[in-house]
């Protein structure tokens, strides 16, 4: 030791660093670990709604704690509450092609007023079978979907109007319109997309499809609206203006600009009004919600209104951008338009008034079958170089920045879109698609928080095999740089997501269903009224459920080669007491029935027996003894229809 | 002292529970107004017969499914209750269950020996009222006039 004493010191000065540095990391980790600790019993600041991708629902996440709150089931079956598997649900996912169990959401899109986020709706897309889906939230339940014809892979949806006037849907993958039977290489020119603006009752949220753009045969990607100064227009980026229809990563990506397509929706109503339209033979189904009888009902609707851009002068103009740009996002003000350059690492913003004069001007760059381009330069604010690498998605704050994905240097760059200088660099972990600021393409951000919404997890949490859950991160932008928070992992693949201050989706909550106003046509509401009823070989099952019984629990008289129809009401008035009920060989096994609620499970018995009935979900300290005996008798018996139980 | 308090609330709630019409009239019965919008009630000597009849309906639609009158469904038998526990008792515990179980001792001693909770059943003032006045006439009608 007296030998070497610089040895000694030194090593203790390294040991005091490494602690030093230890102790550092420790208190960063602590102060991030402050701002995103939600106490036992404290709610969240914010509701973020991050769609499910192929799972086809949207979870809800609680921020900034990243809590999974609920899956709202949409354009998929869940058998966690018997979305598609109940009588009552399942025409909800009836389409023009039959009865679709599965589809894949991108976009979910908070209902607007005055172009901020309102907290009555959520809409979402459903990309492979074109839909759109309305999600009521006052009880988190979907309360609409409307099908979008004339159209193939319904992406650049369902991107909302200042005052939800409309929601769209657009054509990601053009197609023959109407649909028919043609040789795959005479694509071009042929192949057509469409804009679909889709009605919104600004009372009750109703959809309806008011008309349908038919455009060039581009594919169509993403979309925004305008607000403020431009509000009256919606903007869709597309890629694949050389019209491939085989090997699109290379064929698609061969010219310097693609565009975003402006268009002008008051101008279609001034068409509309002026005749302009044609009525267009389709099919598609609408589907909604009836909250009175508290089942779907599903419409099968004939024709829409087609409009031509040539048909109707100053409906569409398209706006060159470099490279096949993916999403496309208007600023708070409603003044610049910031596309995602995708391919191109620099990013060119757009001004809205320049497009204007550029149209009075007709600074046109020639036309698109018709449609006229607008010269590049007379619409563009600013160019912006070397931002990052593939550049998709932009949200904006409330101080002048915007807040770019970059999925390939895996990274969000902040910068100032009207001076064109970037401010700060983050990495993600890892490959970045959307992101998500509350409020962020909205006139007015909740900017405390952005959400990166990652597509590749692989090391970030616990593995799990092969397949991992997506990695989400919350990072803090109220302060110069950008703070790192939190990783949570969540459902599906969230492609876009939304987020909204909590109390304006609270005070809406809905925590039961009143029974006087449940008028399901088989609802009963005490156990005098319960009974079971023969038609032929059909049986109806009126029972009522409450802790902690099912009335009646015992019946008798059914023969094999009956369809029984188990038509459950749940009596309970108490949030968040529900039941469920399940009957042995049930092919769609159970249903979860909310209070005041009434729901009917089908069961078709193979063979004579006496089969269980119970509740799934734990509704009491008796919750066991809830449970039930239906019995089986052979198809010739002459065993009478009987019921008992509790209360009769 | 506090737990032969307790023991007595139990019992109480094991002969409240009970209830039949003959065993009524021997007993004190609960002093509590139990917690809730109903503080202090007053009611007229007679019965209102149409008050009692809308009561009863509603007893049918939104009580039968777990009470009866002469015998334990889910919830005890509801003969004799105005002669057990005040009316106010009565009113509070069909308006405001959740907050009875958790601060009237007897509500909770009847949780204890029942298990499921009573549950609300969303009636306003007026109906839980017509309900306590089907429950009077009930029991009008079931118990001799010469009681005590």
């Amino acid at each position: 030791m007296k030998r070497w004493p610089w040895l000694w010191l030194s090593m203790l000065a390294v040991l005091a660093v490494g602690l030093v540095g230890a102790a550092k990391v420790k208190k960063l980790a602590r102060n991030a670990a402050k701002k995103v600790y939600v106490a036992p019993g404290e709610y969240d600041e914010f509701y973020a709604f991050l769609s499910g991708g192929f799972n086809g629902q949207i979870g809800v996440y609680g921020l900034p704690s990243g809590r999974l709150l609920k899956i709202v089931p949409v354009f998929a079956v869940n058998p966690e509450n018997g979305w598609g598997y109940s009588e009552e649900t399942k025409p909800m996912l009836m389409t023009s092609q039959g009865f679709i169990p599965w589809d894949d959401t991108h976009h979910p899109e908070l209902s607007q007023t005055d172009g901020v986020p309102d907290g009555r709706w959520l809409f979402i897309n459903a990309n492979n079978t074109p839909r759109i889906a309305r999600i009521d939230l006052g009880t988190f339940h979907t309360a609409e979907i409307i099908e979008i014809p004339n159209s193939g892979g319904n992406h650049p949806s369902p991107f909302t109007t200042q005052n939800t006037e409309y929601v769209v849907a657009g054509t990601r993958f053009s197609v023959p319109i109407p649909q028919r039977d043609m040789p795959i290489a005479n694509y071009k020119g042929n192949f057509k997309g469409t804009f679909t603006f889709v009605k919104v009752d600004s009372k009750t949220g109703e959809m309806s499809i008011a008309f349908q753009i038919l455009v060039p045969g581009f594919d169509y990607d993403l979309a925004h609206c305008g607000k403020g100064p431009s509000h009256g227009w919606c903007f869709f980026s597309m890629y694949n203006s050389e019209e491939s229809h085989t090997f699109l990563e290379r064929n698609a990506s061969q010219k310097d600009k693609d565009y975003i397509a402006a268009v002008n929706w008051k101008r279609a109503e001034e068409c509309l009004k002026e005749g302009k339209g044609e009525k267009m033979k389709t099919v598609y189904y609408h589907n909604y919600w009836d909250e009175e009888r508290m089942m779907a009902v599903s419409e099968k609707k004939t024709s829409v209104t087609i409009l031509k851009p040539g048909k109707c002068e100053g409906l569409v103009y398209y706006i060159p951008t470099p490279k096949s740009p993916h999403g496309v996002d208007v600023d708070p003000s409603g003044e610049y338009i910031v596309p995602g350059g995708k391919l191109s690492s620099t990013i060119s913003v757009f001004s809205f008034s320049k497009m204007l004069n550029a149209i009075k001007n007709k600074q046109f760059a020639g036309d698109a079958y018709g449609i006229p381009v607008l010269k590049y330069e007379a619409v563009l604010h600013k160019e912006v170089p070397n931002l990052c690498l593939g550049p998709l998605h932009n949200e904006f704050d409330t101080r002048g920045n915007v807040y770019t994905s970059c999925f390939i240097s895996s990274e969000i760059v902040k910068w100032r879109y009207k001076e064109g200088t970037i401010v700060d660099r983050i990495p993600v972990y890892y490959s970045i698609g959307h992101l998500m600021i509350p409020g962020g393409d909205s006139r007015k951000p909740w900017d405390k928080y952005v959400v990166a919404l990652n597509k590749i997890t692989k090391d970030r949490f616990l593995p799990t095999g092969p397949e991992l859950a997506q990695s989400a991160q919350l990072i803090d932008i109220t302060g110069k740089k950008m703070e790192m928070l939190l990783d949570f992992p969540t459902m599906g693949e969230p492609h876009y997501a939304q987020g909204i201050k909590a109390d304006l989706v609270l005070k809406r909550q809905v925590k039961i269903y009143r029974l006087e106003n449940n008028h399901h046509p088989f609802a009963v509401k005490s156990p005098a009224e319960t009974k079971v009823t023969r038609k032929g070989r059909r049986v109806d099952v009126q029972m009522i459920a409450i802790r902690t019984h099912f009335t009646p629990d015992n019946i008798e008289g059914i023969r094999v080669g009956d369809t029984v129809y188990f038509h459950v009401t749940n009596l309970e008035q108490d949030w968040d007491i529900p039941h469920g009920f399940a009957v042995y060989g049930a092919k769609n096994t159970n249903i979860l029935i909310m209070p005041g609620q009434t729901l009917t499970l089908k069961w078709v018995p193979k063979s004579p027996g006496v089969y269980p009935f119970y509740c799934t979900d734990f509704c009491s300290a008796l919750h066991q003894e809830m449970q039930g005996y239906v019995r089986v008798s052979p198809r010739n018996a002459r065993v009478k229809l009987s019921w008992a139980g509790a209360g009769l | 002292m506090r737990k032969i308090w307790m023991m007595g609330v139990v019992l109480l709630a094991f002969w409240v529970a009970r209830g039949t019409a003959e065993e009524t009239k021997v007993h004190p019965p609960y002093k509590g107004k139990g917690v809730g919008p109903v503080d202090t009630l007053v009611l007229a000597d007679t019965i209102n017969p149409e008050m009692a009849k809308k009561g009863a309906e509603i007893f049918k639609l939104k009580c039968s499914a777990c009470h009866a009158l002469d015998k334990r469904v889910v919830g005890p038998p509801l003969d004799g209750v105005t002669q057990r526990v005040r009316p106010e008792w009565i009113m509070n515990m069909i308006l405001n269950p959740q907050e009875m179980l958790q601060k009237d001792s007897l509500a909770q001693a009847l949780l204890g020996q029942y298990y499921v909770p009573m549950t609300p059943q969303n009636l306003t003032r007026e109906e839980a009222r017509a309900v306590l006045e089907f429950f009077r006439q009930n029991d009008a009608e079931k118990t001799p006039k010469n009681a005590d």
